[in-house]
């Protein structure tokens, strides 16, 4: 059987014909598209490594499937660096040493993301603290990706405001 | 884009400056390659079915209604797997374990693997898994302490620790005025790297190519020869990066070796990722301990005597005892020292090393005790430890190769504020209510090495190549190594290139025991040191070189130039003695490992002191750690940014192993009940705060020709102690069980 979705991944607007209705999203990226950036870390929503964004909102790419997604918009951590230049949150990253082994980081970038665009933590490293523990690290670079965000944070606003004058 | 961020302030070698990581735009970008992002043509995937009893066998296995499934391909049984040249439980390297390759149809734990299911996708594979039914003739599963009789060791060796006595145990009992005789328990724990094992295998005639994550890539090469009887050199090993390792990805496991089993059998690469709730059984674990410490002490508060009994569980058919009562080796000025291990055989997975292997669990106890008989004796928790301080190794008398635990303890405890904290349990409520707590430990971690070679090549360019086949699964080996590469052959960072995660590379050792940046870097800083000898030699016989006739005894590499030293008018650029010699390029070699004497000759350790405040609601029994500073001395730091990030990790992994981590086994079953991330716990970013890392410098001339000791696993070592004591501090209640809960709180 075969079931066809229409879906934008990373800007891209692709015709998707799904081989099974199992698909979830994560492995329709990786697994399929060749887009394995986003990780696999426990397949069943608990761990965050698989984050994504899914119309702007963050979402567990394992627990979505992808024949859900016709007419969806889907930002995963290869869509992020435009051209030369990294995503603020990816350069904070870095700067702030927001990670280790490198695993859960994509999930952790694309759920910093969601959560800044959320609006609701602002650059409260409390707010921020709680806004990013549906990410595991087992690592526990947290202290670094909380301040990673914070930066990130202040960062995408002072362009906001400077987009705006 | 840069990867690097330029400061302003860098200036001398690359070793020391706070670079960020080098594979930092991988990483963030989702470029690095793990294993299982690896596809390959016509790549089929496994998924394999563990045994849902923990002890017996299978009687029977129906896998029809899988290999009807469309897209499974192929259902591997004990019945009909391929056989396998090499024994399974052979040792065919030192730290090899007895791996299960459905070699039979016994049933050893719960979730070994029964079957194994191959298939065109994913999703086939996970649902043929599932279709395959097994009946057991189960036996009463044993997994706790007391299901079976302990025994002791006759010959100590690798997962079998000795017992270790110096001085007089009962005269030390004998003489103290003050004593504590504590029993504490550890529950398992289980690693869970985020990244779950996996291995994309393929099979070119004999020669053997596989996508896996390794901490000890040679090591790992050798086991895979073994297994499949082929020369070592036909296999082909790729593990650039490591998503994470915590001492479970340093030898092969069951589950690896069946995907390469079943790629050989169909003739087609195939994947094998375990799920999470498979990390619960084949793939290590830290074994559970119960440990009695008995401590006593002189009217002077001197330590008379620290005998440390440690009881640990192992599997029924292989040994790996957790060391912990070693941990009591080492620290403290006790006149008499005792650590004694006895194992218990239970149906569950053999345990392994797992992030600080003995010393977390034995410090967790030993700090702990260490607090109890400070308390008895009327003293405060840090003096107690100043007067029982060890100028030189407690029962050998070796001088400590380095050892600044005095000023972390000073600096710590300043930071801290340790001085305001009133003597007494239960003194302290903030503004909220809850009872807050302060307690220290001493952080303590060996500094060991082991073998690695390496090899440099400098071009006529000017930039150079440095190799080994190091892991970096998160320690920063990608940038340190390069660091330490770099400043060997007198180059700046950007003109070296660094190679390293496969095993066609100069063997870069095991990334354990905290050794490997000493390890690795060092036989890269003699790779890269033979590269510049050999170029000294070549410009003192060169007429037209500044360094002609100056020989080797006072140059030295720096910014691409040979120098000598004191005289500022002879140098030479590394390129233009490379092509007056007509050479397009100067390849040298470099090993390093410690050598038996020198091991010998002083006691080498890291040390720290942590300092912990607790917050508890006294009635939700709510624990939260609102302040940790841990000061540490681990000699020389050749990445201050990533050393304090490993710093940090290890004392968060000290929160979880005090408050979170436990794996539960069904009593019935003996299956765990809590196999994943959201039953065992581990920190998440709200777990944390307040949390500060102090390095205090320290020189080491003995430890290794770079004077590194090592800071991945130290931090874990002091944390849990301080944390159980600021428990104690906040409730005047001891807890002598880890992970300590709510409800211990709430029933005592």
């Amino acid at each position: 059987m075969s079931l066809s979705i229409s879906t934008t991944i990373n800007g891209t607007t692709r015709d998707i014909a799904l081989d099974d209705p199992r698909v979830t999203l994560l492995d329709l990226l990786r697994e399929r598209l060749g887009l394995s950036g986003t990780k696999k870390g426990c397949d069943r929503g608990q761990c965050g490594a698989c984050t994504v964004l899914v119309d702007g909102r963050r979402v567990n790419s394992c627990l979505t499937l992808a024949a859900t997604l016709d007419g969806a918009e889907v930002t995963t951590i290869e869509g992020l660096a435009q051209d030369d230049a990294l995503h603020p949150v990816q350069a904070a990253f870095i700067e702030n040493d927001g990670f280790q082994c490198g695993y859960c980081t994509p999930g952790q970038i694309m759920s910093a993301l969601g959560l800044i665009l959320e609006g609701e933590a602002g650059d409260d490293p409390e707010r921020i603290r709680e806004g990013m523990s549906g990410n595991i690290c087992r690592c526990a670079a947290y202290h670094g990706i909380t301040l990673a965000v914070q930066s990130a944070t202040r960062r995408m606003d002072a362009e906001q405001k400077g987009d705006a004058a | 884009m840069s990867d690097t961020i330029a400061r302003p302030d860098r200036f001398g070698s690359n070793a020391g400056q706070p670079m960020t990581r080098r594979d930092g735009l991988a990483k963030v970008t989702g470029t690095a390659t793990f294993a299982a992002d690896n596809a390959r043509e016509g790549l089929l995937h496994a998924v394999y079915v563990p045994a849902t009893i923990a002890r017996g066998r299978v009687a029977s296995l129906r896998t029809d209604a899988a290999e009807a499934h469309p897209g499974v391909i192929r259902v591997i049984t004990p019945a009909n797997r391929p056989a396998l040249p090499g024994d399974p439980e052979a040792k065919p390297t030192r730290f090899s374990f007895a791996i299960e390759v459905l070699q039979d149809d016994l049933v050893r734990y719960a979730g070994q693997p029964v079957a194994l299911v191959v298939a065109e996708t994913i999703e086939a594979a996970t649902e043929g898994a599932r279709l395959v039914t097994a009946t057991y003739e189960a036996d009463p599963p044993r997994t706790d302490l007391d299901d079976a009789p302990d025994f002791g060791i006759d010959t100590p060796d690798f997962g079998a620790p000795g017992d270790v006595v110096h001085g007089d145990p009962e005269a030390g009992h004998a003489a103290a005025s003050t004593a504590i005789d504590a029993t504490y328990e550890i529950a398992p724990q289980y690693h869970n790297a985020m990244e779950t094992h996996a291995i994309v295998a393929e099979w070119d005639g004999d020669r053997l190519l596989l996508d896996t994550p390794s901490q000890a890539l040679s090591m790992s090469c050798a086991a895979y020869a073994y297994l499949f009887d082929i020369p070592v050199e036909n296999v082909t090993l790729r593990s650039p990066y490591l998503g994470g390792g915590f001492g479970s990805k340093a030898i092969p496991n069951g589950p690896l070796v069946l995907a390469i089993i079943a790629a050989r059998d169909l003739a087609r690469p195939v994947k094998l990722m375990l799920t999470r709730q498979q990390m619960f059984g084949p793939v290590g674990h830290r074994g559970q301990t119960r440990q009695r410490i008995r401590l006593g002490a002189d009217g002077d508060g001197a330590l008379t005597v620290i005998d440390h009994e440690n009881l640990a569980a192992t599997s029924s058919f292989e040994m790996f005892l957790e060391p912990a009562s070693n941990a009591s080796q080492g620290l403290y000025a006790a006149k008499a020292l005792r650590s004694r291990h006895r194992g218990v055989r239970l149906d569950i997975g053999t345990p392994g090393p797992m992030r600080a292997p003995g010393e977390a669990s034995g410090s967790a106890v030993l700090e702990c005790a260490v607090d109890e008989i400070a308390e008895a004796a009327g003293m405060d928790p840090l003096d107690f430890r100043l007067k029982n301080y060890a100028e030189t190794e407690p029962g050998t008398g070796r001088p400590y190769s380095s050892k600044a635990l005095r000023e972390c303890y000073a600096r710590g405890a300043e930071a801290f504020g340790w001085k305001d904290r009133p003597r007494e349990p239960g003194k302290m409520r903030d503004e909220a209510g809850l009872l807050v707590g302060w307690g220290m430990g001493t952080a303590f971690f060996p500094s060991p090495m082991f073998a690695a070679e390496a090899r440099a090549t400098l071009r006529a360019d000017g930039t150079a190549i440095v190799e080994t086949s190091a892991a970096d699964m998160g320690q920063g080996a990608w940038t340190s190594l390069a660091q330490i590469a770099a400043d060997s052959l007198g180059l700046p960072l950007d003109s070296v290139e660094f190679r390293s995660g496969h095993s066609a590379l100069p063997d870069g050792g095991v990334a354990g025991g905290s050794g490997h940046t000493a390890t690795a870097g060092g036989a890269l800083h003699a790779a890269g040191g033979n590269v510049i000898r050999q170029l000294g030699e070549m410009a003192a016989e060169q007429p037209d070189s500044p360094l002609f006739g100056a020989g080797n005894a006072r140059l030295r590499a720096h910014g691409g130039r040979l120098h000598v030293e004191g005289d500022e008018t002879r140098s030479d650029a590394l390129v233009d003695i490379l092509a007056r010699a007509g050479k397009s390029e100067l390849v040298a070699s470099g090993k390093a490992s410690r050598p038996d004497e020198d091991a010998k000759r002083h006691a080498m350790n890291s040390h720290g002191a942590v300092f912990a405040e607790i917050r508890v609601d006294p009635d939700l029994g709510q624990m939260r750690v609102t302040r940790l500073v841990g000061a540490f001395a681990a000699g020389r730091i050749i990445n201050p940014r990533l050393a304090e990030s490993q710093l940090k990790g290890g004392m968060i992994w000290g929160i979880s192993f005090a408050l979170h981590e436990e794996a539960r086994h069904d009593r019935r079953t003996g299956r765990i009940v809590n196999a994943d991330l959201a039953e065992y716990r581990v920190p998440v970013n709200a777990d944390v705060r307040g949390l500060e890392v102090i390095t205090v410098h320290e020189d080491d001339a003995y430890v290794n020709a770079l004077g590194i000791k090592g800071v991945g696993e130290i931090g874990i070592t002091g944390t849990v102690g301080a944390i159980g004591n600021a428990i104690h501090h906040a409730t005047g209640k001891r807890f002598r069980r880890f992970p300590i809960r709510p409800r211990d709180l709430l029933a005592t």
